[in-house]
């Protein structure tokens, strides 16, 4: 389904002994890993066991208590990874009173890359997430599964190498996560990265994270 | 589509703002209403002394805008928290700094433009001369948007807050009296014969050009630090 246009070129996304605190408790600690293109690390672990917490630290939202994650590319170039990341978390980041076609125009212009384009209009990206016929309703007379498919949108109509995915299946149907398995292999086909932290299988070969430390 | 026919990511950030504000309803039109209902109460607290309001209304005409300024403020970086917006234009290309400045621009057209306009009219509500008028809505031309963007550094620090508006507006309150003083000054130059109009106007332009050139770095900072 994804004929890739084009793929990201060669990178390499670095954490080096990184750690995070959220309210004066260190949650994560000692993170050391390299993904390059195509990979992808899913990171388990139990309510509370700060998933969330390394999401947002990698995506440059939270400052690392101790550590340095960076993307690296072919020429040496250091970079942030949340300058070259898509972020899915819990919120969409629609406003409600705009249609879902107004908000995807939003992000992609927020959100493009210079240099990289897509050709894909909004309306294609949401017929690609099955759901042509929101485009022009306001996103608050959305259910939550069309909500995330609006969202998720966007990581069509901006390429970017890293996707962040916090618990990206949530409130979508059964139809809608093969959608998102098919679409996250495209992207590792394309030479992007996936970071995900889930708890229901995504259905890709993957590197696993285990994070220790309970609710 | 091609790349450059694409809006820039801040033109497409300034007609998202002003969509949401005229989609909601609120926005411009409240503050003004605002405005008139403040400007309209004060003669009937006073009582029919034309004199009197003539002398008083640039000073009235300068609170009610301040608080009218101050009304939706709150809401200026909390709405794009809870939706997770804010999170996002943290990882554009953009810089921060310049997305506040064209999201306070954005609040300004919406509600402190309409204030401006409505200004000459109100103000005949309460017995300005002409010249008056001209004086009151030039200040308030200049004066508002210093207002705005300190209120956008309160609105900055109490983003991840329920009830923020009132903290808002203890913290940004004694951060505007300069602007109010110079700024009523400069309205009040042509009631008053010892106070001149252009010094205190020039004083007051000033004052919103340092908020022009600090204010976006104190609301993206705080902003940054919040998102944690």
């Amino acid at each position: 389904m994804t004929e890739s246009p084009f793929s990201f070129p060669t990178f390499r996304l670095e954490a080096q002994g990184l750690a995070f605190a959220r309210g004066g408790r260190t949650l994560v600690e000692g993170l050391t890993f390299s993904l390059t293109n195509g990979d992808a690390l899913v990171v388990t672990g139990a309510n509370g066991a700060g998933k969330s917490t390394l999401l947002r630290g990698l995506a440059g939202f939270l400052g690392a208590h101790a550590g340095t994650s960076l993307l690296i590319d072919e020429a040496g170039g250091r970079e942030t990874i949340a300058s070259q990341a898509h972020y899915v978390g819990h919120q969409e980041g629609s406003k409600p009173a705009l249609t879902a076609r107004e908000n995807l125009t939003f992000w992609q212009a927020m959100l493009a890359l210079p240099g990289v384009s897509s050709d894909l209009t909004p309306d294609a990206a949401l017929a690609r997430l099955g759901v042509p016929q929101v485009a022009d309703l306001p996103v608050a007379y959305l259910s939550a599964g069309q909500k995330r498919r609006v969202g998720l949108a966007r990581l069509l109509l901006a390429p970017r190498p890293v996707w962040i995915l916090d618990e990206p299946l949530t409130a979508l149907d059964g139809a809608g996560q093969a959608l998102l398995t098919q679409l996250v292999k495209g992207h590792l086909a394309q030479g992007g990265t996936l970071i995900a932290a889930t708890h229901a299988p995504l259905g890709i070969k993957s590197l696993q994270l285990e994070l220790g430390g309970a609710a | 589509m091609s790349a450059n026919l694409r809006p820039s990511p801040l033109m497409a950030l300034f007609s998202r703002e002003i969509r949401v504000a005229r989609r909601l309803g609120g926005g411009g039109t409240m503050g003004v209403i605002f405005f008139l209902i403040l400007v309209t109460i004060v003669p009937f607290a006073i009582g029919p002394d034309l004199n009197l309001l003539s002398r008083i209304g640039p000073a009235i005409l300068w609170i009610a805008a301040l608080l009218a300024t101050l009304l939706g403020l709150d809401r200026l970086f909390q709405a794009d928290h809870e939706d997770g917006s804010l999170d996002l234009m943290l990882t554009s290309d953009t810089p921060l700094e310049l997305i506040v400045l064209v999201k306070c621009l954005a609040h300004w057209v919406v509600t402190g433009l309409p204030l401006v306009i409505a200004a000459p009219l109100f103000g005949l509500m309460l017995a300005l001369d002409p010249q008056a008028l001209g004086a009151v809505t030039l200040s308030l031309l200049a004066g508002t948007p210093a207002l705005a963007l300190l209120g956008a550094i309160g609105a900055a620090l109490t983003v991840t807050l329920r009830r923020g508006g009132l903290l808002m507006a203890i913290l940004i309150l004694p951060l505007a009296i300069p602007v109010l003083i110079f700024g009523v000054s400069a309205a009040s130059a042509s009631i008053s014969a010892t106070t001149p109009f252009w010094p205190p106007f020039l004083i007051l332009c000033a004052l919103t050009l340092a908020t022009l050139a600090a204010a976006p770095f104190a609301v993206a900072a705080a902003l940054r630090h919040m998102s944690e």
